[in-house]
């Protein structure tokens, strides 16, 4: 069977009153293509259809979406993956606002990912060559610094559904981890200060959606355990 | 930096670290009296009274209601920042909550030195 259903989130804010499903006919030819070369092929039918793509291989993350309920990366998930009796159903990414039909407004996921000063701060006085680091502190970012900022992990959240302006998200806390253990960075207490709060971190309920979606297969509930460690040795 | 002003703790990480604390002594509370039970099939008034008059079994109790009371206002606080939207709605669910636990609390405290 070459022929694929697919359903897709509309609304054109312009045009319409409410968002609807659209269904599409698609022929895969019988190959298992990524969900992205589906969008393609809809695209050909309705040109209008708008959603977010770029590198095409899972690294720039512009093609988050929501496939059959489960977030991920259109352009490295195959049809094989998703597809339940010979239908798919695409949805934008869950819990933030659609600006056209699977484009989604990331503000408040940036606006989180700010929060953290995401950047290496240190005040000593920079050495004439680079800040080295033992292979072994090296390791220690393994796990959190290939974080591509998809937003996958954050939108399948349930904190961050109900309060995305409070909760900085499993994307935004793996980033914050990520210079929390960073050897080379000195603003570790500052960092700590704005983390105690009960939303900021603490809002995380263990659900572990976040690990389940992951494209990059990364761990963000094992980095926001690991903040709450260094925030109870800090606070003990 | 989020503030807050009606949590157990005012900290994220303090009401984090009571949460658990308490749930750990909640679950001793209850395996002691579930083995206690178990162990008394022919439990009458006077064996049961008599438990509850040894001031070990009176803190012991206390404590449980104590980690309860504050259990139950981290937990709930909870559950009201996420789901009640509306400010007077959840200000009001929460000093409605925070009210009841302590009636409870004083209650309990009658009924363990009052018997």
């Amino acid at each position: 069977m070459s022929n694929l259903q697919v359903s897709v989130y509309r609304y054109n804010p312009e045009t319409d009153s409410a968002p609807y499903m659209q269904e599409f006919q698609v022929d895969t030819k019988g190959r298992d293509l990524m969900v992205l070369d589906v969008l393609h092929l809809m695209k050909e039918q309705d040109s209008a259809l708008a959603f977010r793509r770029s590198c095409r291989e899972g690294v720039c993350g512009s093609d988050g979406m929501n496939m059959n309920g489960k977030n991920g990366l259109a352009c490295i998930t195959p049809l094989s993956e998703v597809i339940k009796d010979n239908k798919l159903v695409l949805r934008p990414l869950p819990g933030l606002p659609v600006i056209r039909d699977m484009v989604v407004d990331m503000g408040l996921f940036y606006k989180q990912y700010e929060r953290i000063q995401p950047y290496l701060q240190n005040d000593t006085p920079a050495p004439a060559i680079e800040r080295l680091q033992s292979p072994e502190d090296r390791e220690k970012l393994d796990g959190l610094y290939e974080c591509i900022l998809c937003a996958c992990c954050s939108t399948a959240c349930p904190s961050f559904w109900w309060n995305p302006e409070k909760f900085v998200g499993p994307a935004g806390l793996l980033q914050s981890y990520r210079f929390l253990v960073d050897t080379r960075d000195t603003a570790t207490q500052e960092r700590l200060s704005e983390l105690e709060d009960p939303f900021s971190v603490f809002r995380c309920r263990g659900i572990m959606n976040c690990v389940a979606v992951c494209p990059k297969g990364l761990n963000p509930t094992r980095a926001i355990g690991k903040i709450r460690e260094m925030l109870l040795a800090e606070a003990t | 930096m989020v503030t807050n002003i009606t949590s157990f703790g005012r900290s994220g990480l303090s009401d984090w670290l009571m949460q658990r604390v308490s749930a750990v002594i909640m679950a001793l509370y209850t395996v002691f009296l579930v083995a206690y039970l178990l162990f008394n099939p022919g439990l009458d008034y006077y064996t049961w009274s008599g438990l509850f008059d040894q001031t070990w079994m009176r803190i012991f109790s206390l404590l449980t209601f104590i980690s309860l009371a504050a259990h139950a206002w981290i937990g709930l606080w909870t559950v009201t920042t996420d789901y009640l939207k509306s400010t007077p709605q959840r200000v009001g669910a929460q000093m409605l909550i925070i009210l009841a636990i302590f009636v409870y609390l004083v209650w309990s405290i009658q009924i363990l030195w009052g018997a």
